[in-house]
C-alpha cells in the first residue's frame, strides 16, 4: 500500500537546484508497476527527460521511454513521456474543441498563436495545465475503437515549474475563470481547477537540507494550502552519505579522533599511510560533520511540516537511467509509490 | 587534471573600471545569482563606487540585513557599508506591479491611467501572471539608469535577473514586447474602436469570430478595452523597450553569467554565453558557485573504497572505513564537477571564469557577502 493510493496526478515542484526533474522521473519509474501505464510530462521546454533517459529530444507526442522499476519478480509497467509546448497545445486545443479549421491557420498568421503563448499573461500556463488535465481525465472509449485510441494512464507525473512559481502556475485557471465570467474558457478553467483541487492530485515538494530551499518549501506548502491545492509529500534530495555513525560524527567534530588508531587501521587495510594522509582524512571528515549537523537542523524543520517525507541520497556519479531506477526503488521502499 | 584552463575573471578590475556602469547577473534558478549580485555590489561600493543593486527575490534574512525587507520599490541605503573609499550602496527589491503602475501613471493622463489601472485584464497582467517580471526588471533598470545619468546618484547598477523559466527570457523580453506592439494582432484588436467596420478586411472578421468563439464576448471586450486604453502608451512602451535593449548592448554593460557545477546550470550558462555573443552583448565572464572543496590528499577513490571494504570485512563499524568512504565520495564528486567544467571550457575557451567554493551555510549578512566578494576577487 502506498501513501497516495487515490492520486492520479503527481505534481513535482522544488526550488531550482534541488533536482526536482530527477525526482519526477524516479517517481514515474516507481509508479510504473506491472501492468500500469505512467505518463511523465515536462512543461518548461528544457528537454530534461530526453537527457536523463538518453533519448532523442521529445516531440509533442506521447512516447514510450522506459520500463518501470521492476518488482521482485522482474515485472514492470511502462513509462511514457510527453514534452508539452504551449504552441502545439494551443493548436491541438483549438482543433479539438472548436473545430476552427481555416480560422486556426489565420490565427497563426495574425500572430495570435505567438501572442497567446509568449506575451499574453498566463495563457501559457493555462495551456500547459490544460494538456495535463486532458491526459489525466481522458475518457474511456469503447472496445472496438480501442486500437486507435490514446493510452489511458494510471498515473501522470508532472515535472512542474519551481516552488516560487507553483502556486501561480496551478492557480492560473482560477484567475482565468475570474477574468472570463462566462463562456468556454471559463468552463474549461473551472474543470481544470476542480481536478487540481481534488484528492486525485498531490503536489510534492523537493528540497535539499539547506536553509533557503527548506524555507521555500515551507512557504510553498503554506501557499498551496491557502489556494486549496492538495499538498503531497516532501522529498528530501541529495542527502549526504551516512558513512559515519552519530557517535563518530560527534567525535570528529570534537577533535577527539585518535590518529594512531586510524593509522594502524589504514596500515592493516594496506594503504600507503603517513601522518599527513590521516590528518587530511580527518579534516575532510570534519567538513562533512559540520555539514551533516546543518542538515540535521534543517531536517527538524522538514519533519515539523507534518507531511510524509522521503529521502534520496546524493549520488557522486550523477544521474543516468541506472541511477534513476535505484532512486525509484528507494521511493517505493519508503511508500511514495 | 584539467587539460585546458579558462582565463581568470578579474572581478576587481571589472568593478574598479569606471566605464562599467551596469552589471547584469544571469543564470538558471538556484545557482546563487542573488547572493552573487549582492556580493559584487557590496565589494564595488567598498572599493569606492556609488552602487545600487536591484534584487528580485532575496532570501528573507539577507533582505533584512540589507535593510530591504520592505517592498517599496525605491532604493534604500544599506546600513553598515564601509564608506572609507568614498563609495555607497543602495539596494531595492523589485515590486513588479508597482513598477507597472508607475509606468502607466507617468505616461497617461489621470483619467486614462485610472481606466487602465482598473481594467480587470490589466490587474491580472500586472500582478500575478508570469513574464511580467522580466519586462518590469528591464523597465526598472532603465529608470535607475536614467536617474543615475540625470542626478549622478549612482555610477554602477548591479541587476539580479528574475528566476525565469529560462535564463534567456530576460534578454528576450524587450524585443518580444516591441515586436508584439508592432504586430498585426494589435491592429486587429484596435480595429473595432478605430473605424467603420466596412474598412475591416475579411481576414479580420474571421479572426474576431474565432477569438469570440474561444474567449467569449465579454472577455474579448475586456481585452479590447485594455488594448485601446494602452494604445496611447504603446509608442512610449516600445521606445523604452528599445532603449533598454540598446543599453544592454552598450559598452558600459557587463554580463556576468552565474552557474553551479551541475549539468543543467552549466548548459543554461552555455546557452546564455552563446546568445550574448550572437547578439554582441558585452560578456564579462562566468562565475561558478558552490564548487566542492578540493580533496586534501591524492589518495584515489578506488584505493580508498577497496581499503574501506577490507576494513569493514573485519569491523563493520570501522571509523577508518567511514573516513575512507567519505574521501572516495568527495573525490568522485570533484571528478564529476571537473569533467563538467572541462566540457564548458572546451566549447567556450575564451570565457573568463571565477570559482567560489561551496560554503557550509547560507549567507545572511554583509560579512558573509564580503567573504564571497573576497573569494571572487582572489582566484588562485
Amino acid at each position: 500500500m502506498t501513501d497516495w493510493p487515490k492520486v492520479r496526478l503527481h505534481v513535482v515542484t522544488g526550488k531550482g537546484g534541488t533536482g526536482k526533474s530527477t525526482v519526477a522521473a524516479a517517481l514515474a519509474l516507481a509508479l510504473a508497476t506491472s501492468g500500469k501505464n505512467v505518463l511523465l510530462c515536462e512543461v518548461e521546454g528544457r528537454q530534461g527527460i530526453a537527457r536523463m533517459f538518453d533519448v532523442d529530444p521529445l516531440p509533442y507526442e506521447e512516447r514510450r521511454i522506459a520500463k518501470g522499476a521492476p518488482d521482485e519478480d522482474g515485472r514492470a509497467g511502462q513509462v511514457h513521456a510527453l514534452h508539452i509546448d504551449p504552441e502545439s497545445a494551443l493548436l491541438e486545443y483549438l482543433a479539438m474543441y472548436y473545430k476552427l479549421g481555416r480560422a486556426g491557420k489565420a490565427l497563426d498568421r495574425f500572430g495570435v498563436i505567438d501572442f497567446a503563448t509568449t506575451v499574453a499573461p498566463g495563457v501559457r500556463d493555462v495551456l500547459l495545465t490544460g494538456k495535463v488535465y486532458e491526459a489525466v481525465q481522458r475518457p474511456r472509449v469503447s472496445e472496438k475503437s480501442r486500437k486507435a485510441a490514446p493510452i489511458l494512464y494510471d498515473a501522470v507525473v508532472l515535472d512542474a515549474p519551481p516552488t516560487g512559481r507553483i502556486g501561480q502556475f496551478l492557480g492560473v485557471n482560477s484567475e482565468l475563470a475570474g477574468l472570463a465570467k462566462v463562456g468556454p474558457v471559463k468552463s474549461q478553467a473551472d474543470k481544470v481547477m476542480e481536478l487540481l483541487r481534488s484528492p486525485l492530485t498531490a503536489v510534492h515538494l523537493v528540497t535539499i537540507l539547506e536553509e533557503m530551499p527548506v524555507q521555500e518549501t515551507s512557504d510553498g506548502i503554506a501557499e498551496l494550502r491557502a489556494a486549496g491545492l492538495p499538498v503531497g509529500g516532501i522529498v528530501v534530495n541529495l542527502v549526504r552519505p551516512r558513512a559515519l555513525s552519530t557517535h563518530a560524527l560527534a567525535r570528529v567534530r570534537d577533535d577527539s579522533v585518535d590518529p594512531t588508531g586510524i593509522t594502524s587501521d589504514l596500515k592493516r587495510a594496506k594503504v600507503d599511510v603517513d601522518a599527513a594522509l590521516v590528518a587530511s582524512l580527518i579534516d575532510e571528515a570534519r567538513d562533512h560533520a559540520v555539514r551533516r549537523q546543518l542538515e540535521d537542523e534543517q531536517r527538524v524543520l522538514v519533519t515539523a511540516e507534518d507531511v510524509p517525507t522521503y529521502e534520496l541520497p546524493r549520488l557522486a556519479t550523477g544521474i543516468d537511467r541506472g541511477a534513476l531506477l535505484d532512486l525509484a526503488h528507494m521511493l517505493r521502499e519508503q511508500g511514495m509509490a | 587534471m584539467s587539460t585546458r584552463t579558462a582565463p581568470v575573471l578579474d572581478v576587481d578590475a571589472l568593478l574598479d573600471d569606471r566605464s562599467t556602469e551596469i552589471i547584469v547577473c544571469c543564470g538558471s534558478g538556484g545557482v546563487g545569482k542573488t547572493t552573487t549580485s549582492a556580493a559584487l555590489a557590496l565589494r564595488a561600493a567598498e572599493r569606492g563606487r556609488k552602487v545600487v543593486v536591484l534584487t528580485i527575490d532575496p532570501a528573507r534574512r539577507l533582505a533584512q540585513s540589507m535593510g530591504i525587507e520592505q517592498l517599496d520599490n525605491t532604493p534604500r541605503p544599506v546600513p553598515s557599508v564601509d564608506a572609507a573609499a568614498g563609495g555607497s550602496l543602495d539596494a531595492m527589491m523589485l515590486d513588479m506591479k508597482r513598477t507597472f503602475d508607475e509606468v502607466v501613471e507617468s505616461q497617461a493622463s489621470p483619467e486614462k491611467a485610472k481606466q487602465i489601472l482598473e481594467n480587470p485584464f490589466y490587474v491580472a497582467l500586472s500582478s500575478s501572471f508570469a513574464g511580467t517580471q522580466e519586462y518590469m526588471a528591464m523597465e526598472k533598470l532603465g529608470q535607475l539608469h536614467r536617474q543615475a545619468l540625470a542626478d549622478g546618484s549612482y555610477d554602477l547598477i548591479v541587476v539580479d535577473t528574475p528566476p525565469s523559466r529560462s535564463a534567456l527570457d530576460f534578454l528576450d523580453s524587450p524585443e518580444r514586447l516591441s515586436s508584439f506592439l508592432d504586430g498585426r494582432l494589435i491592429r486587429l484588436l484596435l480595429a473595432p474602436t478605430r473605424g467603420p467596420v466596412r474598412l475591416v478586411s475579411a481576414g479580420f472578421s474571421v479572426i474576431t469570430g474565432a477569438l469570440t468563439k474561444v474567449l467569449g464576448g465579454p472577455m474579448l471586450r475586456d481585452v479590447q478595452t485594455f488594448v485601446a486604453a494602452l494604445d496611447t502608451l504603446f509608442g512610449s512602451f516600445r521606445q523604452r523597450a528599445e532603449q533598454t535593449f540598446a543599453l544592454l548592448q552598450a559598452d558600459g554593460t557587463a554580463f556576468v553569467v552565474v552557474a553551479a557545477p551541475e549539468p543543467d546550470a552549466l548548459r543554461e550558462a552555455a546557452y546564455f554565453v552563446d546568445r550574448l555573443t550572437e547578439d554582441e552583448m558585452p560578456l564579462a565572464g562566468l562565475v561558478v558557485n558552490r564548487v566542492s572543496p578540493s580533496a586534501r590528499t591524492s589518495l584515489s577513490a578506488e584505493e580508498a573504497i577497496s581499503a574501506a571494504d577490507r576494513l569493514r570485512a573485519g569491523d563493520s563499524s570501522s571509523l577508518a572505513a567511514g573516513l575512507l568512504q567519505l574521501h572516495a565520495d568527495r573525490v568522485r564528486i570533484l571528478e564529476r564537477e571537473r569533467h563538467l567544467r572541462d566540457r564548458f571550457v572546451a566549447s567556450h575557451p575564451q570565457v573568463p571564469t571565477a570559482v567560489i567554493p561551496a560554503m557550509p551555510g547560507d549567507v545572511h549578512d554583509l560579512d558573509g557577502l564580503r567573504v564571497i566578494g573576497a573569494r571572487l576577487a582572489q582566484q588562485d
